[in-house]
């Protein structure tokens, strides 16, 4: 195995001394240290340096690039703003820094469904949306299935879902002219080819070389030969590979989660470039080997296993069901894995006025948990009313667990009240609680000398709750 | 890989030849001088990155035939392993339950069975409460014939949803609901004792002064089960429950609000009264979409401190997992296309279930039983110790599903 030692801690020291040191802040930034800080933060590209950019550095730059350069390689799938980013992990576990580029999720479509259905299963592909706090959620790519075997209809297929979409593609058959006839239809779109196998893998390379692909190399349960394939490959000049381990169910399950951890541990740990690349999954294999399961039943299994293997390292997944239902709990899990650790929890206290308060407006408080927060004011948004929001230093905790572990207390929000000057704002003194606080609305009643009105458990209720209680 | 011998004796790479030809990243030439007229200048590697530079790629010699190439497995050593703590007392270890179980005593990050395997199967432990109390709808279906009677529910939960052990939570003494006394909760707890032979976890309610006098009762009245107390915290007068505990042979839940250095020193307050081999420890589970992120990376922290040698954190792990449904995304009634919430909030217990089995947890605290279920199952599949059949995983591509 072709192995370096791991990369070491960078510190912006390490960097800022290959830097130009001229700092003349074209990058933006006030001078080459604070360059270098960001860089070693992945905030910003080493491309963005332009004095690096002359012959004379380019030594330097060269280093730099090298030394920056994440155990897992990241590859661009598609051409666009919609282009796909995945891989580019530079650490095995979240802690230890952050994860970028979440979980591609695809979807498929075959050459042998109705171009009604294709367009129709694309259409809710890209149709699929979900907000949250702050965030759209959505899918990303649309993986193309030969199961006609045939290369005029698989052409003919891409065709159409190219016309459909801009979504980035994976195309999929085993017979490279099969391959060749869909990327022939589309050949500056830098598909995801899938896949070089131990049989196959010297024709698809010419198509990934020819159009300038990247290409998936899949060798079920079988590490080494995957290993072989990704020497292979490389040797061969593929430079984007992109490797399928095999995603295999039941009994199964146990090889599907080590295999995703060992490539993703040799890549970081041991840095053996041969495994340093994006890892595919695909929980959409169940579907071949359904037995008498009900198809609700497989789609449950289906939206577990993307489940596990977003959190197990897996850069890009294909589902075959497209239910909200399948869908929402892996969309959600992916931002909180890929949310990056290092920012905090919590949004600043204070308050907020939401529409156009006036002195007899309601007055509610919150926690300052971000998710809480978010949560709190997109319903006192859609809730079309006008109120104040106090946001109280529960040190990030939610309000059931704020209140249980002493972190929200009475103290806490008679303080606030005070604090936000909002005794100037309104003429009445009464605050609606959240109903997780109800413990505490005595003790609140007591040092703020303000009646406390207990709210609902749940903020989406907030708009009933004002109608059926709500008088200033 | 189908033999794992074969693969940690793997050979060194014999076959880079050509690799290592096509490696050079750095070309430097020193006082160089040129009186050629055709020169053509190959540099390969990363110069080609540099905008601006138009440099030749080197084009690689195309290999005719595969090369070979061994996986070598990343095996790492941990110098130490997660405590172990029994749970249930049989007749002959000096209780009546029909069995016990054993958490922890990892020896790598979970299911890492590339490097150890599973010792102890994680647990699932069902909730049951001892009065009517609010719950989701998709819940609720499952258990509303027996809600108010925590000895019929327990039996349902072990019988029938396949329920290791049972947490049976005395919410009725919470003084903002029936107050009712410590005292009065043997009866019910003798109930669940008498319908059920498992291991019991005895929640309290919440309110340290509560849950102090509850664990006093509860630890004398039944000595020598190994119940499993939940939960010991910070702001509770520990000597005297943690006294009786060790005294009449309990295990303690240490809780702390997802904070290893509070959960290091709970624990350490706790080692004055108790053995390691008595704490379980919880380190605060929030749901899926509401923090599990934080759960999840506080778990696996703790669990790889553990292995790496910080005896403070090297306790198994609990999860409260039923907080899964404070997920408004659980319970909610949505538009259609999320729908129906009957499989949408299951699904939102078992990721997040999923998830932090993944991160190290030992025993889950769980309500649905789908999610109880489909646990089991994940769990008995990732211990199972068989192999992957790969031979007709390529079938999935022409597949017409």
């Amino acid at each position: 195995m072709s192995q370096k030692a791991p990369k070491k801690e960078l510190s912006p020291i390490d960097i800022y001394k290959l830097l130009p040191k001229t700092n003349c802040k074209e990058c933006n930034q006030e001078n080459c240290m604070a360059f270098a800080t960001k860089l070693v933060a992945r905030e910003v590209n080493v491309d963005h340096c332009k004095p690096l950019q002359k012959a004379e550095y380019a030594k330097a730059f060269n280093t730099l690039h090298d030394l920056l350069k994440p155990p897992v390689k990241e590859v661009i799938i598609g051409v666009g703003d919609k282009a796909c980013h995945v891989g580019g992990k530079l650490v095995m576990y979240r802690h230890e820094f952050t994860y970028f580029n979440p979980t591609a999720i695809a979807i498929d479509v075959t050459d042998e469904m109705t171009d009604t259905e294709i367009v129709s299963r694309i259409k809710s592909t890209e149709g699929f949306t979900y907000e949250y706090i702050g965030n759209t959620l959505k899918l990303d790519m649309i993986a193309v299935r030969s199961t006609s075997g045939d290369a005029d209809k698989f052409k003919n297929c891409v065709k159409k879902v190219s016309e459909t979409t801009n979504l980035p593609l994976i195309l999929c058959a085993l017979n490279a002219s099969v391959i060749e006839a869909g990327v022939m239809v589309i050949p500056k779109s830098r598909s995801l080819l899938y896949a070089a196998t131990l049989t196959n893998w010297k024709d698809m390379a010419e198509l990934a070389l020819m159009y300038n692909c990247p290409l998936v190399a899949s060798a079920p349960n079988d590490l080494n030969g995957l290993a072989t394939l990704a020497k292979t490959l490389k040797a061969y000049g593929v430079q984007d590979l992109v490797l399928d381990p095999g995603t295999f169910f039941n009994d199964g399950l146990v090889d599907t989660l080590n295999n995703f951890t060992m490539l993703r541990r040799a890549a970081i740990k041991v840095g053996d470039e041969l495994s340093g690349f994006p890892l595919l999954g695909l929980p959409l294999s169940i579907w071949t080997n359904k037995g008498d399961l009900a198809d609700d039943l497989v789609k449950w299994r289906e939206a577990y296993v993307a489940g596990m293997l977003i959190t197990r390292f897996t850069d890009i997944i294909i589902l075959h069901s497209t239910e909200g239902w399948v869908q929402l709990p892996n969309v959600i899990l992916r931002q909180n894995i890929y949310t990056d650790p290092r920012k905090p929890v919590a949004v600043a206290a204070g308050f907020k006025a939401f529409g156009t308060p006036n002195e007899n407006s309601p007055v509610f408080f919150t926690s300052n948990f971000a998710l809480t927060y978010y949560t709190v004011a997109a319903d006192l948004e859609s809730s079309k009313t006008s109120a104040y929001l106090i946001i109280v230093d529960a040190e990030g905790s939610a309000i059931d667990s704020g209140v249980a572990g002493r972190k929200l207390t009475a103290e806490k929000v008679s303080d606030a009240i005070k604090a936000t000057g909002i005794e100037n704002k309104v003429k009445h003194r009464k605050i609606i609680i959240p109903g997780k606080a109800s413990r505490i609305s005595g003790e609140i009643e007591e040092l703020s000398n303000w009646k406390v009105l207990v709210g609902p458990r749940d903020s989406s209720e907030i708009a009933k709750y004002l109608i059926d209680k709500w008088q200033p | 890989m189908t033999d794992k011998k074969d693969d940690k004796n793997a050979g060194i790479d014999v076959t880079a030849l050509l690799e290592l030809l096509t490696k050079f990243q750095n070309c430097e030439l020193h006082d160089f001088q040129l009186e050629t007229k055709n020169l053509e200048l190959r540099v390969d590697g990363g110069f080609a990155s540099l905008p601006g530079l138009k440099l030749p790629n080197v084009v690689p010699t195309k290999p005719a035939a595969l090369l070979q190439q061994n996986f070598t497995l990343p095996i790492e050593n941990y110098p130490s392993s997660i405590t172990e703590v029994k749970l249930g007392a049989t007749k002959s270890e000096g209780g009546t339950r029909g069995r016990s179980f054993t958490l922890g005593g990892e020896k790598s990050p979970a299911f890492y069975t590339f490097e150890s395997p599973v010792i102890h199967k994680p647990v699932v432990t069902l909730d049951v409460f001892d009065m009517e109390v609010p719950l989701s709808k998709a819940v609720k279906m499952h258990v509303k014939e027996v809600m108010g009677d925590p000895a019929a529910w327990a039996k349902l939960a072990v019988e029938k949803f396949g329920a290791d052990m049972v947490t049976i939570h005395l919410i009725s003494i919470d003084p903002l609901l029936k107050d009712a006394s410590a005292k009065s909760t043997l009866k019910t707890i003798e109930n669940v004792m008498q319908a059920v032979d498992v291991p019991l976890v005895i929640g309290g309610c919440g309110d340290p002064e509560k849950d102090t006098a509850l664990f006093e009762e509860v630890s004398q009245a039944f000595p020598g089960e190994r119940f499993l107390l939940s939960s010991f915290t910070r702001d509770m007068n520990i000597e005297n429950i943690a006294k009786l505990a060790k005294k009449n042979n309990h295990a303690v839940l240490a809780f702390t609000p997802m904070d290893l250095n509070m959960a290091r020193e709970l624990n350490r307050k706790l080692y004055d009264y108790l053995g390691r081999e008595d704490i379980v420890m919880d380190l605060s589970t929030a749901a899926l979409g509401y923090g599990l992120d934080y759960a999840f990376t506080n778990m696996e922290r703790a669990r790889l401190s553990g292995l790496l040698g910080d005896a403070e954190l090297a306790h198994p792990m609990s999860s409260g997992t039923t907080n899964a449904w404070a997920a408004r995304e659980a319970w909610l009634k949505m538009d259609d296309k999320w729908e129906p919430r009957e499989l949408r909030g299951p699904l939102w217990e078992v990721t997040t279930a999923l998830t932090l089995l993944l991160s190290g947890v030992d025993i889950f605290m769980m309500i649905h039983p789908a999610a109880v279920k489909t646990l089991k199952d994940v769990i008995n599949n990732l211990s199972s110790g068989k192999k992957a059949d790969p031979s007709k995983y390529l079938d999935w591509v022409s597949a017409k599903i």
